[in-house]
């Protein structure tokens, strides 16, 4: 009942992004994927998302074979740097699209997908607000909208990347708090990425330092400051502190 | 001179560094009033010459009432064939990768290059009974020229681009994030590609077939050749306006102006508001 | 991209063939195949004969008229574009928005009114005509009037693409330019126009065209008189109501001709100039 990645491989053209990615995170774990810029964060999140495609190696999730599922059959709820909410439909729709686009036999009543998206809004501390166009939110509120609409499948796991990237600082901040709190509540395998160290840190179970498509250093937020075990990860670690 | 008003002038100054205000402004109204404006006032004030009973009269004739809907009811189809085919183009351009597509991208154009007298007499000997669809399109029982089809296939032909070039950049510039969030909530690409696409293209799908419209509406040159003419049944308003004025009836000719020329006014309105619909979207 | 499993931004194998037959298709039957059946009824007896109509002086004298008529009209919509959008995208003042909506109007009108008009005002029961006819001039049924409504029509082109085009580009340029003691006149023609010149030329290459190939509202004053008042685009017409196919489709391939070489300049500018001309043409 854990995630397995092996050896995950992925070149653009020629240029090699992930170079044999291995991790394992338990059920319910919040794994943090920290790195510069380019060191492939996104490009593995999207593997496990299933919207790119891996070269090489295999993802093994609650005994499924992860990477042969097509990404509407995995219901990973993925949550877009720049959430990716859909600007026609109101926030409300936007958080029912998931169940709405179910095979019928699968698909709520209209009656539940409202209840269950109430249900969500009130989870995201946005009640109220369901009526309302993206374009009529603060940044933190569409982050939250996208958080709604991904926890609406009821998904098997989480992936969020960098999902406070756009936000300032005391946004992210706060955000941070209750992000930790609801992972406490759902207990849901979430996958973290992040440029933001001390985001890491304060919020994961599990820090992976990638760089040039590689995991340097996988372990507790404890263990990876007080043990660096490469250079590099030491180097990246002292130039964030100061 | 006090010294108020010199620091006004300064401040005068200071707002407009850039000379020719006066010169380029009053040439622009100028040239617009003595080329467009005034002209265009003419053709509003000529109808009421005979009252607004006289214009009623004519603008309730038979033949002028047939040619109207007639160049409005083509116009209106053709649009929306040009809506659904006009998206098919626009997406396979921006989308697909293939060889020769910057040559169909080009061709596309081709209706805005063409004069439309070269195009009219093309279709029309493409669609005559002996012509190259003409004849196989017979067989199949299906008419052509001198009937409203022909009137339609020429619009269809004028207004392709309009549909295909408001829709390009939109598309070009759509980001592929909104179709992979549907794709992780489970959605279908079918219903990615109608619950999210299609809904967010809508106000420049419907500002690009508006377009294909209004200049379909006043389209003349590529319809009449094909179209045979024949009055009441595929006679379109514009040429009516044309044997009005033969017919020295400048009062009958620029009643039929005038409401081709209201049209155009709500047209311009319709693809206001259609810019501030999706311009809210934003 | 055959390879692989199918991202999900992607269309199925099978819809992409379809629609891309299908764009293709339409494109095909709808524009490639009228242009191509005009140069071949053009050539349908052979190139002497097609060359013997062009070489005809009704048809030669409709080319020279149609050239003076562009000679006119497309340099006097130059400059005019050049002055609005000068005067709308460096300065500030009321009315700005309308002028911008109504300088497109002609786009929006039926060539035919766009001819009506002008006989309405200078036809012989039109308000100026009994003036025009003691004064012996005659612009309907003439050049003047013919130039006139090629006017109208080709109004917007080349304003349409310097506005976006200037407006992006702001104003500092000529401020700096004024501040370094600069004149109007200098500061047009050695910091406005080098910046804009692809954009002016695009406008001028689709203003061109559509005055070369304007019919609707040249048909309204021109009168028909062959060797005189006829232009190219007319001149096909009356050919072609004539039963002589071959000669209307040979004048109307040189019309196609021209088409084809706009839409050459047009499509190397875009890709050439992308930045350079209005933002409207970046795809
Ligand atoms: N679609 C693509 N085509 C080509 N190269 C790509 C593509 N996507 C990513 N890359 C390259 O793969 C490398 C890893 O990119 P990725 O987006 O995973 O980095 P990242 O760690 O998420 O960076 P950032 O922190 O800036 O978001 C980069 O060098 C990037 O240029
Ligand atoms: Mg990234």
């Amino acid at each position: 009942m854990s995630l397995v990645v092996e050896s995950i491989a992925k070149r653009f053209e020629r240029f090699p992004a992930l170079n044999g990615v291995s991790f394992t995170a338990p059920q319910g774990a919040f794994v943090a994927l920290l790195g510069p810029s380019g060191s492939g964060k996104t490009t593995l999140l999207r593997i496990l998302g299933g919207l790119e495609f891996s070269d090489e190696g295999s993802v093994h999730f609650d005994d499924l074979n992860w990477l042969s599922l097509p990404a509407r059959e995995r219901r990973a709820g993925f949550v877009f740097q720049n959430y990716a909410l859909f600007r026609h439909m109101t926030v409300a729709q936007n958080i029912a699209f998931g169940l709405s686009v179910r095979p019928r036999r699968n698909r709520p009543t209209r009656h539940a997908i409202a209840k269950r998206v109430e249900e969500l809004l009130a989870l995201v501390q946005l009640d109220g607000l369901g009526k309302r166009y993206p374009s009529q939110l603060s940044g933190g509120q569409r982050q939250r909208v996208a958080l709604a609409r991904a926890l609406a499948i009821e998904p098997r796991m989480l992936l969020l990347d960098e999902p406070f990237g756009a936000l300032d600082a005391k946004v992210r901040k706060e955000l941070r708090g209750w992000l930790r709190a609801l992972h406490e509540r759902l207990g849901l395998t979430t996958i973290f990425v992040t440029h933001d160290q001390e985001e890491a840190f304060a919020l994961a179970d599990l820090v992976a330092i990638m760089n040039k498509g590689k995991i340097e250093q996988y372990g507790t937020p404890e263990d990876v400051r007080s043990a660096p075990k490469t250079r590099f990860v030491a180097e990246f670690l002292d130039s964030a502190a100061v | 001179m006090s010294a108020s008003s010199g620091s006004l002038a300064s401040r005068w100054r200071n707002a407009n560094v850039l000379p020719g205000f006066g010169l380029s402004l009053g040439f622009t109204l100028f040239y617009f009033s003595a080329v467009v404006l005034i002209p265009l006032a003419a053709l509003v004030i000529r109808p009421w010459s005979l009252g607004f009973e006289g214009f009623w009269h004519i603008l309730t004739d038979h033949r002028v009432v047939a040619a109207l809907r007639l160049s409005f009811g083509a116009a209106a189809i053709a649009a929306a064939i040009n809506a659904v085919f006009g998206l098919i183009v626009a997406w396979v351009l921006v989308r697909y990768r293939f060889p020769g597509k910057r040559i169909l991208d080009a061709v596309v154009d081709l209706p805005f290059a063409l004069p439309t007298a070269v195009a009219g007499i093309a279709l029309s000997t493409l669609y005559a009974p002996q012509g190259w669809l003409g004849e196989p399109l017979s067989h199949l029982g299906l008419k052509i020229s001198y009937t409203p089809f022909g009137v339609i296939v020429a619009l269809t032909f004028i207004g392709l681009p309009f549909v295909v070039r408001t829709l390009q950049p939109v598309l070009a510039d759509l980001s592929l994030d909104s179709e992979e969030a549907a794709a992780t909530l489970g959605a279908t690409r079918a219903q990615t590609m109608i619950r999210v696409i299609l809904p967010m293209l809508l106000p420049s799908l419907l500002t690009g077939a508006t377009l294909a419209f209004a200049r379909a509406v006043g389209e003349y040159g590529s319809v009449i050749f094909i179209a045979g003419n024949l009055p009441a049944v595929s006679e379109i308003a514009p040429l009516l306006i044309v044997i009005k004025l033969e017919q020295f009836d400048y009062a009958g000719a620029a009643a039929i102006g005038v409401i081709m020329l209201a049209a155009s006014f709500v047209f311009i309105l319709a693809l206001n508001l259609l810019q501030q619909w999706a311009g809210a979207r934003r | 991209m055959s390879r692989g499993p199918r991202r999900s931004t992607e269309d199925h194998p099978l819809l992409r063939v379809t629609l891309g037959v299908v764009a293709v298709g339409f494109i095909g039957l709808f524009l490639v195949l009228p242009l191509t059946m005009v140069f071949s009824e053009a050539l349908s007896r052979g190139l002497a004969a097609a060359l013997a109509a062009i070489e005809d002086p009704d048809a030669l004298a409709a080319v020279r008229l149609t050239g003076i008529v562009a000679a006119v009209a497309v340099p006097l919509n130059a400059v005019f574009g050049i002055a609005a959008s000068w005067a709308i995208t460096k300065f500030d003042f009321c009315g700005k928005g309308l002028l911008t909506t109504l300088i497109d109007l002609p786009f929006s009108v039926s060539p035919v009114v766009s001819g009506l008009i002008y006989v309405l005002i200078f036809g012989l029961q039109g308000w100026l005509g009994a003036t025009l006819r003691d004064w012996d001039f005659k612009v309907i049924f003439a050049l003047p009037g013919i130039v006139l409504a090629t006017m109208f029509v080709t109004f917007p082109f080349v304003a349409r693409e310097l506005i976006p085009l200037m407006a992006d580009q702001g104003r500092e340029e000529e401020e700096a330019a004024a501040s370094l003691g600069a004149s109007g006149l200098q500061t047009l023609l050695r910091v406005t126009l080098p910046n804009i010149k692809w954009g002016l030329l695009y406008g001028v290459l689709l203003c061109n065209a559509r005055a070369m190939g304007e019919f609707g509202a040249v048909s309204v004053v021109s009168g028909h008189i062959r060797g005189l008042t006829n232009t190219m685009p007319l001149h096909v017409e009356v050919l072609y109501n004539d039963y002589q196919f071959v000669g209307a489709f040979a004048v109307a391939s040189l019309l196609a001709l021209l088409a084809i070489v706009t839409l050459f300049l047009k499509s190397f500018l875009e890709w050439r100039y992308a930045d350079e001309i209005a933002a409207t043409h970046r795809h």
